[in-house]
């Protein structure tokens, strides 16, 4: 069977910004808006029927030292029938109102969008219950991004020391 | 009142009787209501159980109710999410209360340096005594448990 | 509505449950988690690869070589280096043995909420049998950080054969008293069956795995289906249940320990021999003298003296090497007789340990190449996966866990909602949910 990558390459052509093979892990980036739909092919299409969401993260690009899309979206997908993964990538700008939720495709990502808008700030939209999930609500601010000191308190009770 | 005990020595001989009593019955019983939050419960639980057993110090009893406890073990790091219901356990413990900072992550943050712990218990709530440790071996606990119960037998007690 | 606080009798973690109560039985709940978050991820991007060590013990920490095991593997991958055969032996028998001390620990603890506090005195005896093996190998009882980039801290001691079989022969006999306690109990089946079902269905479309999956009748099980280290020639079975419910998860779990012991006993038959015994003829030196000779200069000595290593640096000493350290000068630090005897050992040391730039002395610290990598491998409660981008300098620019127990407790709603009140301590405790782990 052919790569993955290579295999949603050859189906939505332009949506897919690029896709590689470093190390044995098969990625491919895509353009945001066709989330929703590649998504489902991957998910209903009976050769590749990645029925697990492994992953949901993202990375703040800001200190790489490239120009490029702030924001990255990582989605790990695995076979359990196929047993084959692929890493699904999705570049974001800041301030962009954000990117469709999967949690109608996969339950899974419900729980793991919430810490990606604790830690980032990254708005799903289609979310039932977009609220924080590791810090509290009093917080003010997104501690992943990179602009955030390490050592920024927010106590609710006791000195800021 | 220090008049009474210097003209009659007898009263102040037995007034301190009755402290050290006191004291050494409250060493022997101690219930602790232990506040398990992270890698340290797992020393906890070693050293309450079997091999280090902390029974034999009279403290192998833990009430799982704030109210029915005097020593709080605060177990493992604490966050700023979780710091006002440790106050507020502390708040409904009654007179006499002590208070144990179990491991290094409670005594002064650990190597957690960031935005999301309390470095050091003893800016909410007032400590006695400080087990440091990562976690802390079974033989440093119980050393930290017979310094608390020293503590308690020469503290005024006031009956 | 009740509120099953952050501090509650149950010992396993803060955790709050929001629980909407029709008498006593559930109608809705919602589960609250984040009481012990840590900020491991934030901590990581500001540590040097080496550093992050540490930090991952305390993730899971009942099981914390697993962890290490996971990361260092994970960095591995982007460099691009494979560990000689020794060590990934010595690195799947710590890794076991940490899984077992990680079922003791849940079983135990459920069993205790559930008022069988004999089961967990046996079972925390057993466990540190198992804690003292793991000092005598790393010196740490619980958080060991035994797992370098590239190998291992140390080989493993003399002796370390005949002591492991004796602690796995009474753990055995202590499984056997809580088996013979717990499994045909009558109070314990009937609070434990059927009670906190979970269909296949839905535990897949949750993304959970490990026994709470395999109990639903999946078997997946990251050791057999992307074999990492040595575990495709190992001879192990997956235990499967049928009901998804909480008998069967702590079936499962009392069954995966009995393989992870054959596991171990399988490796300690098929290791390859580390050095027969450390070389010590020529002059013996101990390890102080032979820095503060080097200090001052005489090192041509050194070149046929053998040095007496440290307590602390046991197991490390240059003849064994080989057999636990990859042979790869970026990422591993060389043997001290090495650093201290002569100047390429000394400069490599230097280039690895100083951090880049600082102070200006043009250190290094572990630069794998730019990119990134995602490594499962097979933790106590599931599937623990790494994903590391790096950019090129000596910190990891983002390090991602993939908590296993965290798709489970998004889970929990399905499994206690309809059940009561009580049902709700022994489905919590056969979740085995660790704080560590979950809040990270």
């Amino acid at each position: 069977m052919e790569k993955i990558h290579l295999r949603i390459k050859e189906k939505f052509g332009g949506a897919v910004l690029s896709s590689h093979d470093f190390r044995g892990d098969e990625t491919a980036v895509i353009r945001k808006d066709s989330l929703l739909e590649i998504a489902r092919f991957l998910k209903e299409d009976p050769d590749l029927d990645f029925n697990v969401l492994m992953d949901l993260s993202a990375v703040d690009y800001l200190q790489f030292g490239e120009t490029r899309p702030r924001f990255e979206m990582v989605y790990h997908l695995y076979s359990l029938r196929k047993n084959h993964r692929v890493r699904i990538k999705v570049p974001l700008e800041d301030g962009e109102p954000g990117v469709a939720s999967l949690a109608a495709i996969w339950p899974a990502a419900d729980w793991y969008e919430r810490e990606v808008w604790d830690m980032f700030g990254i708005r799903f939209s289609g979310h039932s219950n977009l609220k924080r999930i590791l810090l509290y609500e009093e917080f003010v601010g997104h501690p992943l991004r990179k602009d955030y000191p390490v050592n920024k308190r927010q106590p609710l009770i006791g000195p800021k020391n | 009142m220090s008049e009474d005990f210097n003209s009659n020595p007898t009263a102040g001989f037995f007034t301190s009787k009755i402290q050290e009593m006191v004291g050494w019955a409250r060493k022997y019983s101690i219930f602790q209501y232990p506040f398990v939050t992270a890698c340290c419960g797992m020393e906890y639980m070693a050293t309450a159980c079997s091999h280090y057993d902390v029974d034999r110090f009279g403290a192998g009893l833990p009430r799982f109710s704030p109210r029915q406890s005097d020593v709080l073990f605060v177990v493992g790091t604490i966050s700023h999410k979780i710091a006002p219901v440790l106050k507020q356990i502390y708040d409904q413990m009654t007179e006499p209360k002590w208070v144990v900072a179990f491991g290094v992550c409670t005594c002064t943050g650990g190597f957690y340096d960031n935005y999301a712990t309390v470095m050091g218990i003893d800016t909410i709530i007032p400590v006695d005594v400080y087990i440091p440790g990562c976690p802390p071996r079974p033989e440093n606990v119980l050393d930290g448990l017979m310094k608390l119960q020293e503590k308690i037998q020469k503290q005024k007690q006031l009956i | 509505m009740l509120n099953m606080g952050p501090a509650h009798p149950a010992m396993h973690g803060i955790i709050r449950i929001v629980l909407e109560l029709d008498g006593e039985n559930i109608v809705k709940s919602d589960v609250e988690i984040g009481y012990l978050h840590r900020a491991f991820e934030k901590m990581s991007e500001q540590s040097g690869y080496l550093q992050v060590i540490p930090y991952t013990d305390r993730l899971n920490y009942v099981s914390p070589i697993i962890n290490n095991v996971g990361y260092c593997m994970a960095v591995e991958k982007l460099f691009g280096i494979t560990v000689p055969e020794r060590c990934q032996y010595i690195r799947v028998i710590m890794s076991e043995l940490s899984r077992v001390t990680d079922h003791l620990t849940c079983i135990g603890a459920s069993a205790m909420e559930l008022g069988a506090f004999t089961a967990f005195l046996y079972m925390i005896k057993a466990r540190e049998y198992l804690y003292e093996l793991m000092e005598e190998v790393t010196g740490a009882r619980l958080t060991v950080s035994y797992v370098r980039v590239g190998g291992i801290k140390g080989d493993l001691p003399a002796g370390f054969e005949e002591k492991t079989r004796n602690a796995l022969r009474e753990t055995r006999k202590v499984l056997k008293e809580c088996d013979q306690l717990l499994t045909r109990n009558r109070i314990f089946v009937d609070r434990m069956k059927d009670i906190g079902v979970i269909t296949k269905e839905e535990a897949l479309a949750y993304g959970i795995t490990g026994p709470f999956l395999r109990s639903t009748g999946v078997d997946y099980d990251v050791r057999r289906a992307t074999p990492y280290l040595v575990y495709d020639r190992l001879n192990f079975e997956i235990p499967v249940g049928t009901r998804g419910d909480n008998l069967d998860r702590y079936l499962c779990r009392m069954e995966e320990m009995e393989q992870s012991m054959r596991i171990v006993e399988q490796a300690l038959k098929q290791i390859p021999q580390g050095p027969l015994q450390v070389d010590m003829e020529g002059k013996v030196i101990p390890a102080a003298e032979a820095v503060d000779e080097a200090k001052m200069g005489q090192t041509e000595k050194l070149a046929t003296t053998r040095v007496a290593p440290d307590p602390t640096l046991e197991g490390a000493h240059k003849d064994q090497y080989p057999s636990i350290e990859a042979k790869e000068k970026r990422a591993v630090l060389p043997a001290k007789e090495d650093t201290y005897g002569n100047i390429e050992g000394l400069m490599n040391h230097f280039k690895m340990i100083m951090m880049g730039g600082g102070f200006g002395m043009g250190g290094h610290g572990i630069r794998p190449p730019k990119g990134e990598v995602y490594f499962p491998v097979e933790g106590g409660n599931g599937e623990l996966g790494f994903y590391i981008v790096s950019d090129g300098t000596d910190r990891p620019y983002r390090v991602r866990v993939r908590p296993p127990c965290f798709p489970i407790m998004a889970a929990l709603p399905i499994c206690i909602e309809g059940g009561t009140l009580a049902d709700v301590v022994p489905t919590f405790g056969s979740v085995n949910m660790i704080g560590g782990e979950l809040d990270r």
